[in-house]
């Protein structure tokens, strides 16, 4: 896809190019680093061509920002074996399917007989757990801010209800404190974040002020429209040309400062923060949520009793350092050959929002391997 | 996975509200924007309606969406 395929309103992005172009020839030769947390963003940089577009010294790195990439084996394995209990149910995203834990994935759980079933909704699996109080339902709960209210909204509910044989196992994940723990690593230079628009639209812009404050690196929220992936582009340009280390939301439309009150009041109701574990990057304090003592009933790990070996890790997947901005999906020996859509190795490369899956699908391999 | 799609509110029954994306269809619910009514833009993510929009500017994103094929909230 490029710029001349139905791209918006050219009349809107050409200023944004011609204005992305004089800042990077201003900002030359200096090489600016922009990472692209959301996954949704790595997907549109691509399919926009806003991506081929950008000038040569400014380069994009993918971040953690996709729930599905960044799942740890560990919990990959525990959802497998809630699966491959008898009497359960479980209800899940679609994107989770297929990603291979340490030993198998929900699919080979599935072909071997496991009820798992893909919902749209996490209300769905409440559906199935009313029509069936005799069967166990438990919901895989992936996803960051976006999808962790939905989750949250979706236990209230289950409280009302009085639902017995629900229960949620809880994988969510918090953008800011993985940002956080990147910067503070020090593994990878990054000039300014280009953060993600459906968190933001829960969180606002105020949870990222540290960005400014403690590490002083510009960012720019942005949405997924070829302008709005412009604009943030441009928004991070400015900032780092001028040395402004501001937080801009470009993304007003959608994101207020304080971000959605209501949702943020039934996270907080729900859920309270606890230290979790990222693949690649171990375990971040403070990144994850557990339920409040008194939805605890609908906490998967305290209803199931299970047993699992150590997770392991695939020889050679590079996911973890893909995550980190560390290395280039290309980079992976097995990039292209041993693991692609079709035989994904890596979590990475099976989520549609994936670093690998996208550098795969929109030909980044074919650049490189020719 | 955060995909989300905006679209209009078409009827409300206590938090349940059905929304039309361009032509689809399909229930949601409002307990993240309680006060959501008929008639107001809702932009949907999981079966939840997280943020409610102002009209223009859903307008352009469903039309660009449309333009690109993607206007199915999966
Ligand atoms: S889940 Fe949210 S942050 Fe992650 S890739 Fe999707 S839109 Fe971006
Ligand atoms: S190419 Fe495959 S194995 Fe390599 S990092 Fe990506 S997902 Fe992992």
């Amino acid at each position: 896809m490029h710029l001349t395929e139905p791209f918006g309103d050219r009349a809107l992005t050409q200023p944004l190019v011609e204005r992305m172009m004089s800042l990077a020839e201003r900002l030359s030769p200096r090489q600016v680093r922009l990472m692209e947390v959301c996954g949704s963003h790595t997907m549109s940089f691509f399919r926009t061509g806003v991506r081929s577009l950008l000038p040569d010294n400014v380069t994009l790195l993918s971040g953690p920002g996709c729930p599905v990439c960044v799942t740890p084996n560990r919990e990959l394995d525990q959802m497998i074996a809630l699966a491959s209990l008898p009497n359960v149910t479980v209800a899940t995203f679609g994107d989770m399917l297929r990603v291979p834990g340490s030993r198998s994935s929900l699919v080979q759980a599935r072909t071997s007989g496991a009820d798992v079933r893909v919902v749209y909704s996490p209300m769905d699996a409440l559906t199935f757990a009313e029509a069936d109080p005799s069967r166990e339902v438990v919901f895989l709960g992936v996803g960051f801010e976006t999808t962790a209210p939905t989750v949250a909204a979706t236990v209230l509910e289950a409280a009302r209800r009085d639902l017995r044989n629900f229960s949620v196992l809880v994988a969510h994940k918090l953008v800011p404190p993985a940002l956080r723990a990147l910067l503070t690593s020090g593994e990878v230079r990054i000039d300014a974040f280009i953060l993600p628009g459906h968190v933001s639209t829960i969180i606002g812009a105020q949870p990222y002020a540290f960005l400014e404050s403690e590490f002083g690196i510009p960012s720019v929220i942005a949405g997924f429209l070829p302008t709005d992936l412009l604009e943030g582009v441009v928004g991070c340009l400015e900032l780092v040309a001028y040395d402004q280390a501001e937080v801009r939301n470009r993304y007003a439309r959608f994101v207020r400062e304080r971000g959605n009150v209501a949702a943020k009041s039934v996270l907080e109701e729900t859920f309270e923060p606890c230290d979790a574990e990222w693949r690649g990057f171990g375990v971040i304090p403070e990144s994850g949520l557990r339920l409040r003592p008194h939805l605890r009933r609908f906490d998967a790990l305290e209803r199931f009793t299970l047993d699992l070996p150590e997770p392991r890790e695939v020889h050679g997947c590079l996911c973890g350092e893909v995550l980190k901005g560390m290395v280039s999906p290309d980079e992976c020996k097995l990039f292209g050959t041993a693991c692609s859509p079709e035989n994904p190795i890596g979590p990475c490369m099976v989520s549609s929002e994936g670093a690998c899956a996208a550098h795969y699908k929109y030909g980044a391999h074919r650049a490189v391997k020719v | 996975m955060c995909l989300a799609v905006p679209g209009k509110v078409l009827e409300k029954d206590g938090m349940d509200v059905t929304v039309d994306f361009g032509g689809t269809r399909r229930r949601a619910r409002a307990d993240l924007t309680p006060d959501i009514v008929v008639g107001e833009y809702a932009l949907v993510h999981a079966g939840f309606v997280i943020q409610k929009l102002d009209a223009a500017e859903a307008e352009r994103t469903l039309e660009y969406l449309r333009e690109m094929g993607e206007h199915a909230p999966d």
